[in-house]
């Protein structure tokens, strides 16, 4: 992974020390509020229901063990003893003390980590797939390109005062892991008809109040002209985009409100102007690869046959194996899944003593990396196949073994009302009813593929919208109500879900996520997926019976 | 009333003329509506001719005079107004202008670090105490991940 060099180390170091005088000029008084806000957010820190909340960036997911040991102690110094892993690879602390994210910024930069534009209006930090660089469906690893736009985006002058947040997301492979079709920027690395690599580059794409799937605005951008085509873009967004509702500011407004041609005309136009003055050459590309060099496989690692033994002697493992591995580009290793879904604790949640385990395990069976995944999981990359057993024993223990992975107790989840401020409902009392609704694995593994999304407000931080079933909780009266959605997906095939028809009370959204699959087990086909069935028989099937029952 | 130019606390020599204000010897800036209108005017008096640009303005609407002037006025109705960034950008990457760009208005400390990388030389600051403070901000970085246009 990358290594920061003397430059990266002082930008970041600089960056803790202004945040400490803006930190000490608000406690005194003398800058206002607004302007606070707007110089906390660049530094990831929101102020929430109960306390601030600091996002830490994981850069494109990718973590290492020294890290992770250090978010275990942040977690156990200045917050509660846990944190929340994001869908957009972040880390978020939720009981910061204001006075102390100065110090916690400190600790983080001593082991390359910051809370640099991961809030505020401005570029987030980039995201990324996280099987990248182990994946057998991969045309290129798109990790040192992600690394190239952390850098170009990170306290970049010109745009730092966007009209909305802007996020980027990167794929490599042929299968989309990072909803790049739901991003403000979708960059694929895709090969041309000359069998050279480049990007396919998405824009306008995004979640919140208006869900829109990004579009295609270059078909095929060289590599040297990456950095100029975003400028290009960033650079007509920062010019255009509307400032004067902060629901119509993204970039999927002003792609829909200009209309396409007209949008990428101006996009290239612009382009033409600056792209040879902004490329990005070979050797730098090259030097940035280096980073991103494959570990030390053993080459034998196929030949062991205790990974066969186990799988035909010990059926959890064998399910485990099933649901929580993925396969490797080299033959005797697997990408191992770290479920953060187990039944009793808040999706994406984890304690200190966790982070410090796991820390402990990657170094053991993992070249000491972590990644952390869009559905709020995290990823050791490269285990031996041999070592998947003991990890598995070990990753039970810490209650990271619950074989959920892609099934429907892996929600996605926003922390809701409990703790943000910005929630109309609850969602982490209902995610843990359906996991107790769902608790049967044999009928959990026989609905397969199905992707439940909960948000506790509009702003859909949890992504509903794409969720194949999405939950929008409502405020009507002071009373949390819940919105469900059918058929949404953030992946190849990236759909917006649709209404299933009036809110529901929140003490009936579990019995109508059950009644829905229900509907699916009686009426699928073979082997027809959830999301494929809504396709071919739309919503009526689904809302008979959900509304019958209320 | 003193601003910080390239790095220097100096004293100003400009006066804004407000629009329904009569034009005055010496150096003098104006809004862009009034350059377009009083542009004769303004070119056959004595003294230095400034432009002052709002972030809904165009700059491509002074590119052919920007030979005619020798300050562009930057103003900030809201600190969080990114466009002025861009219309920096733009007046020294596109079209090459040498002459002074000077930040005002509801601009914040914080800001002028980012605000130089994009060519902004001058800054004229509400508090005139508040100067020292801004020049220290100009230096709060010494690495960067991108070219200062400058």
């Amino acid at each position: 992974m990358y290594q920061y060099n003397n430059d990266d180390q002082t930008l970041i170091e600089q960056r803790v020390a202004q945040f400490r005088r803006q930190t000490e000029s608000f406690l005194k008084g003398q800058i206002s509020d607004d302007q606070f806000r707007a110089l906390r957010l660049m530094n990831g820190l929101y102020v929430q229901t109960h306390a601030p909340m600091l996002r830490v960036a994981g850069p494109y997911g990718l973590l290492n063990s020294k890290q992770f040991r250090k978010l275990a102690h942040i977690a156990r110094t200045y917050d509660k003893n846990y944190c929340h892993f994001t869908t957009r690879q972040n880390v978020q602390f939720n009981w910061p003390k204001l006075e102390q994210v100065p110090d916690i910024l400190e600790e983080l930069a001593s082991v390359q980590l910051h809370a640099i534009q991961t809030s505020g209006n401005c570029l987030r930090n980039t995201s990324s797939d996280h099987l990248a660089g182990v994946c057998v469906d991969e045309i290129e690893d798109p990790r040192p390109y992600c690394e190239i736009i952390r850098q170009w985006t990170t306290l970049h002058p010109e745009f730092a005062y966007l009209p909305r947040k802007f996020k980027i997301a990167v794929s490599g492979a042929e299968h989309d892991r990072a909803a790049t079709q739901l991003h403000d920027i979708g960059l694929h690395l895709v090969k041309n008809d000359a069998g050279e690599v480049g990007f396919r580059v998405l824009v306008g794409g995004g979640l919140g109040r208006t869900p829109i799937i990004g579009q295609v605005i270059k078909p095929y951008l060289e590599k040297k002209h990456l950095l100029s085509y975003l400028e290009a873009i960033l650079r007509i967004y920062n010019l255009f985009g509307r400032r004067d509702n902060k629901y119509k500011a993204r970039i999927k407004i002003l792609v829909k409100e200009t209309g396409m041609e007209k949008f990428s005309e101006l996009v290239e136009n612009e382009w033409l102007l600056i792209r040879d003055s902004l490329e990005l050459s070979t050797d730098r590309i090259e030097a940035i690869k280096a980073h991103f060099t494959s570990p030390a496989y053993e080459t034998d690692a196929a030949q062991d046959t205790s990974f066969a033994q186990s799988l035909s002697e010990n059926k959890a493992f064998a399910t485990w194996v099933k649901y929580n591995t993925a396969d490797h580009k080299i033959p005797g290793y697997r990408a191992a899944f770290l479920s953060l879904k187990a039944p009793d604790s808040p999706p994406g949640d984890m304690t200190d003593a966790q982070l410090d385990a796991v820390a402990d395990l990657a170094d053991r069976y993992s070249f000491g990396e972590i990644r952390s995944t869009h559905r709020q999981n995290l990823v050791f990359a490269d285990v031996k196949q041999a070592d998947l057993f003991p990890l598995w024993q070990q990753l039970d223990a810490l209650k990271l073994a619950t074989p959920n992975n892609g099934t429907a107790t892996d929600m996605i989840c926003c922390p809701g009302l409990d703790f943000c401020s910005l929630a109309n409902a609850g969602t982490i009392s209902i995610a843990k009813e359906i996991n107790e609704a769902l608790d049967d694995l044999d009928y959990l593994h026989d609905i397969g593929d199905v992707k439940i999304n909960m948000s506790g407000c509009m702003n859909g931080c949890a992504h509903q919208s794409v969720g194949h079933i999405g939950i929008l909780g409502v405020d009507k009266k002071g009373v949390e109500w819940y919105q469900l959605t059918l058929g949404g997906s953030s992946e190849n095939e990236a759909a917006i879900g649709e209404r299933l028809g009036p809110s529901i009370a929140k003490d009936q959204v579990t019995k109508a996520v059950t009644t829905i699959l229900d509907v699916y087990i009686k009426q699928r086909l073979d082997d027809e997926s959830f999301l494929d069935m809504v396709k071919r028989v739309g919503l009526n099937p689904f809302k008979e019976q959900v509304y019958a029952s209320n | 009333m003193q601003v910080i130019k390239d790095k220097q606390i100096i004293d100003d020599s400009w006066s804004y003329i407000a629009d329904d204000a009569e034009l005055k010897d010496g150096d003098i800036s104006v809004s862009l509506a009034r350059w377009k209108n009083d542009k004769q005017q303004l070119l056959h008096s004595n003294g230095k001719k400034g432009v002052r640009i709002g972030p809904a303005d165009s700059v491509d609407e002074i590119a052919a005079d920007l030979k005619d002037i020798q300050l562009v006025e930057l103003d900030f109705p809201a600190f969080a107004d990114g466009r002025i960034f861009s219309h920096a950008w733009l007046l020294r990457g596109r079209y090459n202008y040498q002459g002074e760009i000077r930040a005002t208005g509801h601009f914040m400390r914080d800001q002028v670090y980012y605000l130089s990388r994009v060519g902004v030389n001058a800054f004229s600051l509400k508090k005139s105490e508040d100067l020292p403070v801004a020049l220290a901000n100009l230096d709060d970085f010494t690495v960067n991940y991108q070219k200062s246009i400058l």
